[in-house]
C-alpha cells in the first residue's frame, strides 16, 4: 500500500528523535528497546522469535508481509516482539503457503506495527547512537510526552527475560517435532538423548537436534543443573533467549555445574554468552547488536568463511580473560584477514583448563565462538539453525554428536 | 593466500561488438578487470574489436590489440604476446567460446598459457547440456525433465513422452537464440529446425515446459578456498516463456519465504560447485511453480553476465572487479569493500531500497519481424531504476526508458490510444507485448481484479497489486486542477511513483507547474546511498538515489562540482560511444581538481560504475530528476553535450530552471537543431547545403517537395538515429511518411530536403574552444548519403578524398563551429557530390565516432573537450603537452582504420535487410591494417561477417547497377568464385566476359536463388533493392541469407569494399599489431620520426625494441589507469 490508511502512529526514541507513520496490526502503546535487522526475506521468523521480546523489531528492508504468513515457518507458537517498524506492510498475501496476512496476524497478536516512516533514518540513528529504548503508538501522538514515558521505562541492560521466555513444565520434543526414527547410515547410528534448556527456544533448533538422531527433553530455563545431570542425558544443550545475559544468573550456575560434571556442552547466542560466563569469561552489551542473515564469520581452525544467522545485542568479550596469547591455526601461513588479526586465541579458564576463541566475525571482530577441549563444551553466538537465515553453519549439529559420541 | 606470483602477464579476451544478447555489460566488467589486473602489477594484453569500448583504450592495458574476436586472430595475439595465463570469463559468451576452441585445440598447452578463474571442465560442464544435466543429477539438483534431438523427429519422440507444451533449447547459441516454446507437434517441428539451424553442433534440448512459473536468478561468487557467497538475488516480474533478458526484473526477490529462498541458495552454490567453477563470479538461474513451490534449475552462467552487472549496480558490489582478483588468487576475506572501508568482500550484500530493471525494445525498427516476447532475447538495452519501495522504483524505471508515450495510463498519449483499441485487455495481457504492464493497469482499471489479471498475465499477483496501488494513486490525482491538491495527496502520488509529467497530464497543467506546487509544498525528494549493508556500516562512497523519504545523506563537497549528465539506455542511435565520452570527461575533469557528478539510468555501463565520479547519482535522465540532483549538488556547471541527444533535449529546459550549461550554449544548439534555423544559418555563412523546406501537414509537404524537386528525404527534427526517416521518391508515398514522422514526435514540424543521390558522406568530429578548433578527423563512409551514417562503414584516413576538399571540409566545419560559438565537441556531417560540400547536419555534441577517432589517431578527443568545458583553451592544451601541437595528423595514419557496424537482423526474421537512412545497427567494430583492404576484412569478420575465400555468388542487381558490378564482380571470378546471376545481371555479366551461370527468381519458379541460399550452396549474396516492401523477389533473397547467416550486400560501394576485403584475405592480412605500437608509431610519423616514445612504463614484450617517450604526446595521457596513486583515475 502506497498511502498507509491506517490509524496516524507515531514511534519515538528516548532521545526524542520521532517517527510519524500509519498503524497497522493492532492499536494502541508497545514499549521496548529499538533495534534493527537487514534480513530481506524470514520476517515470520523473526516476529516469532522468542529473543525478540521487549524489543521493538524495525525490518530494514522496505516491504515486509509479501508472502503473507503460514502455520510452518513460526519459531515458536505466537508473535513475540512487542512493536513492528516497516516501510510498507504488503496489503496482500502472496503464496501458495499463505494462511493469512501480516496484518491480521499481528491484530490478531495484539501487536502495535507502524508502517510509512523512513526506516533508513531509524536504521542510521540507532547505528550513531546505539540500540534505545523506544514506544510505538497509535493514542499518545505527543513526540515529548511519548518519549518522557519512553525515559520512565527499563533498559535492556540488566534484564532477566529468560524465565519468562521459557517453557513451564518439561516437555518431549517429539510432542512439536515427531518422534526421532533410529538413523539409517552407520555414520548416525545412536540415537543421543540430549537435555535442552529453555530460555527461549526457537523451533527450528529442535527440528534440528531431531534431524541429527538426538531425542530431545525441553526443560524449563531455571531447572537445576542436577535434575538434567541425574537424567542419564548423553548430552545438554543451551539455547537462544532474550535479555541481559549477565543477568540470567541461573543459567551462568547451570552451565557452570554442567561443565564441572564433564557432560557434553553444545550453546547457542544467549547460551554461549552462559557458557562463556561459566567459563569465567564476561559479556558486554553492543552499540546495535547483530540482527540480519549476512554476517560473515571465520572458523580460525578450518579457515573456511560461512554467512551466518544473527540475533544478539551482547557478545562475549575475549579481554575479560586475562591469561591469553594467539595460537597457531589454519590462518597463520597467509598474512591476516584485513584489521587485526583474525586468530584463534587460547584463554585459561579457572578450573575448566583451556579455552580456545576459534569463531570470530570478520565485519568488525566480535568474538563468535568458543571450545572448551576438558569441559568438552563448545557455543557459538550465532544461529547455525537459521530461520532465518543460510545454512552455511548446520554442520554444528554433527559437531555436537561427534562431542557426545566420543564423551 | 595472496595473489598468484607464477604468473606474470594475463590476456584478457573482450566480448566485441554490442549485440542484442551481449552488450556493453561487458565493456564494464572488462575494463575493471583489466585495472584491477594491473593494479596488481600484472602485464595486460587485451583483444577487443570494440572501438568504442572504455577498455580498448591505451591506458587500460599494457598491449590493446583491437582485432576480431575469434580464435585465429586471437592465437595470433597469443603467439606475440606470449601471456602466462588467460582469463576468459569476462567477455561474455564470445570470449568463453574462443577461449574453449584453443583450449581444445591443444594451442594454450602448447605455448604454456593457463586458463585462470574458469578450468576447462568447468566451462564444459556449464555449456554442454549432456554434461550439465549430468553434473546436476550426481548432486541432486532438480532440473525440467528433457532428452535431446539431433533431427525434428527425435525432438518430436521425446516430446511425446514429455508431453507438450515443451520448450526447444538449441545448444551452444546465445539469449536465447533459435529457441521457442512449442504447444503442438506443428510448431515443435518448425521451431526444433530454426534450433538445429542456430546450433553449431546441430543439438537442440526438448525439455518439460514450465511457461508462466516464476523466474529467478541468483548472483553468487567463489574464491580458491571454496567460500562462496550470494551477492544479489533477482526475481523476474514477467513468468518463465519471458527471456530473462526481456524481462521486468527487481532486486531483491520479493515473494520468496526464507524457506524457499534458502532452498534456492543452497541449489545455486551447489550447482557452482557441481560444475566446478573455480574462482569468480556465476548466474543461476530457477524456476518455481507458484502453485506448489516446486523449484527447478534452468540453466547457469559459469561467467560474469548481463545480471552480474546488474547486480553489482544494484548492490553496490562490484562484482567484476571482485573476479579478476579471486582470478589470480586472492580470497574473499583478503579483498576491502570499497563502499564501507572497514568490512571485506566476504559477506552478501543487504538492501534497504528496491532495484528495478526494465528492457528498450527497437521492434519499430524492424517492421514485418513479430513484436512477442519469447524466450529469444530481442532488446537492444535496459534502464534501471532504484527507490524505497516497489512503485517508486517502477516509475523511475519507466521514465527512464524515454518513450514518452509509454508511461503508466499514457492519459492521451499514443499509447494511450493504441490501449484504448484493445477491446479486452485480459485477452492482450495473455500474449506477453512490450506494453503489458501498461495493459495490466488499464484491466484493473477496467474493473478487472488482481487474480483475474494475474492468471491472464502469469504476472504475480503482489506485482498486479503494487501497479494497481500505482493507478489508485493516480485516480486520486486524475481530473483535479493541481491548486486544489492538498499536500498531502500530491506527496502520496510522488511516493506511488508518479512522474511530474503524469500528474501533469492528470491533473492538466505543465510539469513545471507541478514542479513549482512542489516546492511550495516543500515536497522535494532526498538522495540516499547505495550501501551493500542496509545502513550497518557507514558509506564512504557516494553513490546515490532519489526517494521521497525524510532524511538526506548528501554531504557536502570540498571542490567545485560539475555534473555530467549520461547517455540513458542502449537504443539504436545511442550506444555505448556516448558513455565513452562521459567516462573520460569524468577522469579528466577529476584530474583537473573538479569533483564530478554522474548521472545515468543504465545499469550496463562503466559510468554507472561508482568508481568512475567523485559522486554517481543512478536516476532517470529527464529535466525532474536532473533538476532535483541540482538542487542537492549546486554545481558549478552542468554537461549536457556528451551523453548524446537526451540530454542535449533537456539543456533548454535545465537552463531555463537557472541550471548553468557548460560548452556550448542554449541558443546555439537550438539553432543545430532546429533544421529551419540551421538551413537559413547554413545560408547566412554562404555554406552549400540541400535544398530545403518544412511543412506540418501532407498538402504543405506536397508544394515544398515541388519546390525542391524529388527524390526528397522526409524527417522530424529532434529525433536521434533518423527514426521514421525515409527517401520519398513521388508525391504518393509522401501522405504515408508526413503523418508517420508527425506520430514519432507531434509537436515540431516535419523537415523535406533534396535527396543527393550517389553523394560520398563525411563525418566530422572536432574540439572547439570558442575560436580555435582541433579536428580530430574527416571521415568517409564507404555506403553513399542515404544509408545512416550509424550503418555504414567509415574510414581514417579518407581514401578518396584530396587535400583541397578536406581542406574545404576543414574550414566548413571551422566557420560553423564560430558561428555556433561551439564550446566543447561537434560533430558535421556533409554530403560531397560535384565537387561541392553539402552540409546535412551540425550536431553540437559528442557523436558515435568520438572513441573511433580517438583510437585511429591515438588523440583523446573526449579528454581534451573536457578540459576545454572547465575553460581551457586549446593554445593553453598544447602547451601542456595536453593536445596534439599540429593536428592529429589524420591525413597521413602510418595505418588504416575502419569502423563497420553491426547488424542484428539475425534477431528478427522476416525483417527486411536493405540499408536507408533509419539506423538500425546495435553496435560497431574497428578494423586496423596496413592497408584499406586488411582494415575492411577484420572489420566484417569483426562484425561477424566472414567473408568468403571462395565458392559460389549470386549476384542480382537493380537496372542502375549493373554496369558498375562488372568490374568487381569480374574481380572474384578471377580469384576462382563461381558466379550464379539472375537472367538480366547473368547476360550483363556475359557481355563483359565474365562468366555467369543464370538461376530463377522466386517468381520463375524454383530452384532459385532462395533455395540455393537455404541449401548453402551461395557463399556472398550481393542484391541490390529495385524497390521496397515485403513482396519483392529481393526480400525473399535477403531474408533468406540473414537467416542462413550468408553474407548480403546492398549496395556497389559495400561490394567494392567487400571485394578489396577478400583481395586482402587472399594476401594474408600480416601480423597483428597493439594499439600502443601503432599510436607510437603515429606520434613518431606527426613528430618526423625525431626521438623515441617513452613512458612511466616501458612496454615489456614483443614491442620491447621500441619505448614510448615523451615525443609529441605527454606520458600522462597514456599513465597505466591508478598505477600511479590515485583510485581509477587515469
Ligand atoms: N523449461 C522451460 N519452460 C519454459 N520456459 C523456459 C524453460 N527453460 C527456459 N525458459 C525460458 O527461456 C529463457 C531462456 O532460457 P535460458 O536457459 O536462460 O537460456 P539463455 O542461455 O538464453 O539465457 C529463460 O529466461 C526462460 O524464460
Ligand atoms: N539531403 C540528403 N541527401 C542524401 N542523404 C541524406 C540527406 N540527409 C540525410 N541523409 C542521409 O540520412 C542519414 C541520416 O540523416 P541525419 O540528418 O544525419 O539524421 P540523424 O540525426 O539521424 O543523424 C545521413 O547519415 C545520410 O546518410
Ligand atoms: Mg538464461
Ligand atoms: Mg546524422
Amino acid at each position: 500500500m502506497t498511502h498507509p490508511t491506517g490509524p496516524d502512529a507515531l514511534l519515538v526514541l528516548e532521545d526524542g528523535t520521532a517517527f510519524r507513520g500509519a498503524g497497522f496490526g493492532a492499536e494502541g502503546e508497545a514499549f521496548g528497546e529499538a533495534v534493527f535487522n537487514t534480513g530481506m526475506a524470514g520476517y515470520q521468523e523473526v516476529l516469532t522469535d522468542p529473543s525478540y521480546r521487549r524489543q521493538i523489531v524495525s525490518m530494514t528492508a522496505p516491504h515486509v508481509g509479501n508472502y503473507g504468513m503460514n502455520d510452518e515457518d513460526g519459531e515458536s507458537d505466537r508473535v513475540q516482539v512487542a512493536g513492528f517498524a516497516v516501510r510498507e506492510a504488503s496489503r496482500r498475501a502472496s503464496s501458495w503457503r499463505a494462511t493469512a496476512t501480516l496484518r491480521d496476524r499481528l491484530r490478531e497478536a495484539a501487536v502495535v506495527g507502524i508502517e510509512g516512516i523512513d526506516t533508513r533514518r531509524l536504521t542510521l540513528r540507532l547505528r550513531e547512537a546505539g540500540a534505545m529504548r523506544a514506544a510505538v503508538s497509535t493514542v499518545d501522538l505527543d513526540p515529548s510526552s511519548l518519549a518522557d514515558r519512553v525515559r520512565a521505562g527499563p533498559g535492556m541492560l540488566g534484564m532477566d527475560l529468560a524465565a519468562d521466555a521459557s517453557c513451564s513444565e518439561p516437555y518431549e520434543a517429539s510432542a512439536v517435532v515427531g518422534t526421532v526414527k533410529p538413523p539409517d547410515d552407520s555414520r548416525m547410528a545412536p540415537v543421543f538423548r540430549v537435555a535442552a534448556f529453555d530460555f527461549g527456544i526457537k523451533r527450528n533448533i529442535l527440528r534440528l537436534l531431531h534431524e541429527n538422531a538426538c531425542d530431545t527433553v525441553v526443560f524449563p530455563a531455571r531447572t537445576p543443573a542436577s535434575d538434567v545431570l541425574a537424567g542419564g542425558f548423553d548430552g545438554v544443550f543451551l539455547s537462544n533467549g532474550p535479555g541481559d545475559p549477565a543477568a540470567t544468573t541461573y543459567g551462568i550456575e547451570a552451565a557452570g555445574e554442567l561443565v564441572d560434571a564433564g557432560i557434553p556442552v553444545f550453546g547457542i547466542c544467549l547460551g554461549h554468552q552462559l557458557l562463556a560466563h561459566a567459563l569465567g569469561g564476561a559479556t558486554y552489551k553492543m552499540r546495535f547488536g547483530h540482527r540480519g542473515v549476512n554476517q560473515p564469520v571465520i572458523d580460525t581452525h578450518t579457515g573456511r568463511i560461512e554467512i551466518t544467522s544473527h540475533n544478539h545485542g551482547f557478545a562475549v568479550d575475549p579481554e575479560a580473560w586475562t591469561d591469553r596469547e594467539a595460537i597457531e591455526d589454519a590462518r597463520s601461513e597467509g598474512p591476516p584477514a584485513q584489521g587485526d588479526p583474525v586468530r584463534a586465541t587460547a584463554v585459561e579458564s579457572p578450573g575448566s583448563g583451556t579455552v580456545v576463541l576459534n569463531r570470530w566475525n570478520l565485519n568488525d571482530g566480535t568474538l563468535e565462538g568458543l571450545r572448551c577441549e576438558r569441559a568438552k563444551a563448545f557455543s557459538v553466538q550465532y544461529h547455525p539453525e537459521a530461520a532465518p537465515g543460510p545454512h552455511d553453519a548446520r554442520h554444528l549439529f554433527d559437531s555436537f554428536r561427534d562431542l557426545m559420541a566420543n564423551a | 593466500m595472496p595473489r598468484r606470483d607464477d604468473i606474470g602477464s594475463i590476456l584478457v579476451i573482450g566480448s566485441g561488438p554490442i549485440v542484442i544478447g551481449q552488450a556493453c555489460e561487458f565493456d564494464y566488467s572488462g575494463t575493471q578487470a583489466c585495472k584491477v589486473l594491473r593494479q596488481e602489477g600484472y602485464r595486460v594484453v587485451l583483444v577487443n574489436s570494440n572501438p568504442a569500448t572504455i577498455m580498448t583504450d591505451p591506458e587500460f592495458a599494457d598491449a590493446t590489440y583491437v582485432e576480431p574476436i575469434t580464435a585465429a586472430s586471437v592465437l595470433q595475439v597469443i603467439e606475440r604476446e606470449r601471456p602466462d595465463a588467460l582469463l576468459p570469463t569476462l567477455g561474455g559468451q564470445t570470449a568463453l567460446n574462443v577461449a574453449v576452441a584453443l583450449a581444445e585445440s591443444g594451442v594454450l598447452d602448447r605455448l604454456g598459457v593457463r586458463l585462470v578463474g574458469a578450468g576447462l571442465d568447468g566451462i564444459r560442464r556449464a555449456e554442454d547440456r549432456r554434461l550439465f544435466v549430468k553434473a546436476m543429477d550426481e548432486a541432486g539438483l532438480p532440473l525440467p525433465r528433457s532428452g535431446f534431438a539431433h533431427t525434428t523427429d527425435e525432438a518430436l519422440a521425446v516430446a511425446d513422452t514429455l508431453g507438450y507444451p515443451v520448450i526447444v533449447r538449441p545448444s551452444f547459441t546465445l539469449g536465447g537464440r533459435g529457441s521457442g516454446l512449442a504447444a503442438d507437434p506443428e510448431s515443435l517441428a518448425r521451431i526444433a529446425g530454426e534450433g538445429l539451424a542456430a546450433s553449431p553442433i546441430t543439438e537442440v534440448l526438448v525439455e518439460e515446459s514450465v511457461a508462466g512459473w516464476k523466474e529467478f536468478e541468483l548472483e553468487v561468487m567463489r574464491d580458491g578456498r571454496d567460500n562462496a557467497v550470494v551477492i544479489c538475488s533477482i526475481e523476474n516480474v514477467d513468468p518463465m516463456g519471458v527471456h530473462t533478458g526481456d524481462s521486468v526484473t527487481v532486486a531483491p526477490a520479493m515473494t520468496l519465504t526464507d524457506r524457499e529462498y534458502q532452498a534456492m541458495r543452497d541449489a545455486a552454490l551447489a550447482c557452482i560447485r557441481a560444475v566446478g567453477v573455480e574462482t569468480g563470479g556465476s548466474n543461476v538461474q530457477f524456476a518455481v511453480s507458484p502453485d506448489d513451490g516446486r523449484m527447478v534449475l534452468i540453466e547457469m552462467n559459469p561467467r560474469v553476465s548481463r545480471s552480474s552487472a546488474l547486480a553489482s549496480k544494484a548492490t553496490g558490489f562490484p562484482i567484476a572487479k571482485i573476479a579478476a582478483k579471486l582470478a589470480v588468487g586472492f580470497t574473499l576475506d583478503e579483498i576491502p569493500n570499497d563502499i564501507t572501508g572497514e568490512t571485506l568482500a566476504a559477506f552478501e550484500p543487504a538492501l534497504d531500497y528496491v532495484a528495478v530493471k526494465i528492457p528498450r525494445w527497437a521492434f519499430e525498427k524492424f517492421p514485418g519481424a513479430e513484436a512477442r516476447l519469447s524466450t529469444t532475447m530481442r532488446s537492444v538495452g535496459e534502464v534501471m531504476a532504484i527507490g524505497r519501495t516497489f512503485a517508486e522504483a517502477l516509475g523511475k524505471a519507466y521514465r527512464s526508458l524515454e518513450r514518452p508515450e509509454f508511461t503508466f495510463g499514457a492519459d492521451g498519449l499514443p499509447a494511450q490510444r493504441t490501449l484504448d483499441e484493445v477491446a479486452d485487455p485480459l485477452a492482450g495481457l495473455a500474449v506477453a507485448g512490450e506494453h503489458r504492464l501498461l495493459m495490466v493497469e488499464r484491466a484493473l482499471a477496467d474493473g478487472h481484479s488482481v487474480e483475474e489479471v494475474a492468471a491472464a498475465s502469469r504476472i504475480d499477483p503482489w506485482f498486479v497489486d503494487q501497479v494497481g496501488s500505482m493507478a489508485e494513486a493516480a485516480a486520486s490525482v486524475r481530473g483535479r486542477a493541481l491548486a486544489t491538491l492538498s499536500p498531502g495527496r500530491l506527496r502520496a502520488a510522488k511516493r506511488a511513483g508518479l512522474s511530474d509529467r503524469r500528474i501533469a497530464l492528470l491533473t492538466g497543467s505543465r510539469e513545471r507547474d507541478v514542479r513549482a506546487a512542489r516546492r511550495h509544498w516543500r515536497i522535494e525528494p532526498v538522495h540516499k546511498t547505495v550501501d551493500t549493508c542496509a545502513g550497518e556500516f557507514e558509506a564512504r562512497t557516494p553513490y546515490h538515489y532519489s526517494t521521497y523519504e525524510e532524511s538526506t545523506e548528501v554531504r557536502p563537497a570540498t571542490r567545485p562540482r560539475i555534473v555530467i549528465l549520461g547517455a540513458g539506455p542502449n537504443r539504436i542511435g545511442q550506444g555505448i560511444e556516448f558513455d565513452y565520452a562521459c567516462v573520460h570527461a569524468a577522469f579528466a575533469l577529476r584530474e583537473a581538481g573538479f569533483e564530478t557528478v554522474m548521472v545515468n539510468s543504465n545499469p550496463e555501463t562503466v559510468s554507472t560504475d561508482y568508481d568512475t565520479s567523485d559522486r554517481l547519482y543512478f536516476e532517470p535522465l529527464t529535466a525532474e530528476d536532473v533538476l532535483a540532483v541540482c538542487a542537492a549538488e549546486r554545481p558549478a556547471g552542468v554537461i549536457v553535450q556528451l551523453g548524446g541527444q537526451t540530454p542535449l533535449a533537456m539543456a533548454a529546459e535545465l537552463a531555463r530552471a537557472g541550471v548553468p550549461i557548460l560548452g556550448t550554449q542554449v541558443a546555439s544548439i537550438d539553432v543545430a537543431e532546429d533544421r529551419r534555423k540551421f538551413g537559413s544559418l547554413l545560408a547566412d555563412l554562404r555554406i552549400p547545403t540541400p535544398a530545403h523546406g518544412t511543412a506540418t501537414s501532407v498538402e504543405e509537404a506536397e508544394t515544398v517537395a515541388e519546390r525542391i524537386g524529388y527524390p526528397v528525404i522526409v524527417r522530424p527534427s529532434y529525433v536521434l538515429g533518423g527514426r521514421a526517416m525515409d527517401i520519398v521518391y513521388g508525391p504518393e508515398d509522401l501522405d504515408v511518411f508526413v503523418r508517420e514522422a508527425a506520430a514519432a514526435n507531434p509537436d515540431h514540424p516535419v523537415f523535406l530536403d533534396r535527396f543527393l543521390e550517389g553523394a560520398i558522406e563525411v563525418d566530422v568530429d572536432a574540439v572547439c574552444d570558442g575560436d580555435d578548433v582541433l579536428i580530430g578527423a574527416v571521415m568517409e563512409h564507404i555506403e553513399e548519403a542515404g544509408v545512416h551514417s550509424g550503418d555504414s562503414s567509415c574510414v581514417i584516413p579518407p581514401p578518396t578524398l584530396s587535400d583541397d576538399e578536406l581542406d574545404v571540409i576543414e574550414s566548413t566545419v571551422l566557420t560553423i563551429a564560430r558561428a555556433l560559438a561551439v564550446r566543447g565537441l561537434l560533430n558535421v556531417q556533409l554530403a560531397i557530390r560535384d565537387d561541392v560540400a553539402y552540409v546535412i547536419e551540425a550536431n553540437p555534441r559528442a557523436s558515435r565516432t568520438i572513441p573511433f577517432v580517438s583510437k585511429a589517431t591515438g588523440v583523446p578527443l573526449a579528454k581534451i573537450a573536457a578540459l576545454v568545458l572547465a575553460g581551457r583553451s586549446l593554445a593553453e592544451l598544447r602547451d601542456r603537452g595536453l593536445a596534439p601541437a599540429n593536428g592529429t595528423g589524420y591525413r597521413s595514419l602510418p595505418h588504416v582504420a575502419v569502423k563497420a557496424a553491426v547488424l542484428p537482423f539475425g534477431r528478427f526474421p522476416g525483417a527486411d535487410t536493405v540499408l536507408g537512412p533509419e539506423m538500425r545497427s546495435t553496435g560497431e567494430v574497428m578494423g586496423i591494417g596496413e592497408d584499406l583492404g586488411t582494415a575492411l576484412a577484420k572489420a566484417q569478420e569483426g562484425a561477424g561477417v566472414t567473408l568468403p575465400a571462395g565458392g559460389a555468388v549470386f549476384v542480382s542487381v537493380a537496372n542502375r547497377d549493373k554496369r558498375s558490378i562488372v568490374l568487381p564482380v569480374g574481380r572474384l571470378a578471377q580469384m576462382g568464385f563461381r558466379v550464379l546471376a539472375t537472367r538480366g545481371t547473368a547476360s550483363v555479366l556475359a557481355r563483359a566476359g565474365v562468366p555467369a551461370e543464370p538461376v530463377a527468381k522466386r517468381s520463375e519458379g524454383s530452384p532459385n536463388a532462395a533455395d540455393l541460399i537455404e541449401a548453402g550452396d551461395v557463399q556472398l549474396v550481393i542484391n541490390t533493392p529495385f524497390g521496397r516492401g515485403p513482396r519483392t523477389d529481393g526480400y525473399f533473397i535477403r531474408t533468406a541469407a540473414a537467416r542462413a547467416g550468408v553474407p548480403c550486400i546492398t549496395t556497389i560501394p559495400g561490394l567494392v569494399a567487400a571485394v578489396q576485403g577478400i583481395e586482402a584475405l587472399a594476401r594474408g592480412s600480416g601480423e597483428p599489431r597493439s594499439l600502443q605500437f601503432r599510436q607510437l608509431r603515429t606520434a613518431e610519423a606527426a613528430a618526423g620520426g625525431r626521438g623515441s616514445a617513452r613512458g612511466p612504463r616501458g612496454v615489456a614484450g614483443s614491442d620491447a625494441d621500441v619505448t614510448i617517450g615523451s615525443g609529441v604526446l605527454d606520458p600522462a595521457l597514456i599513465a597505466s589507469p591508478g598505477g600511479e596513486g590515485g583510485k581509477g583515475s587515469t
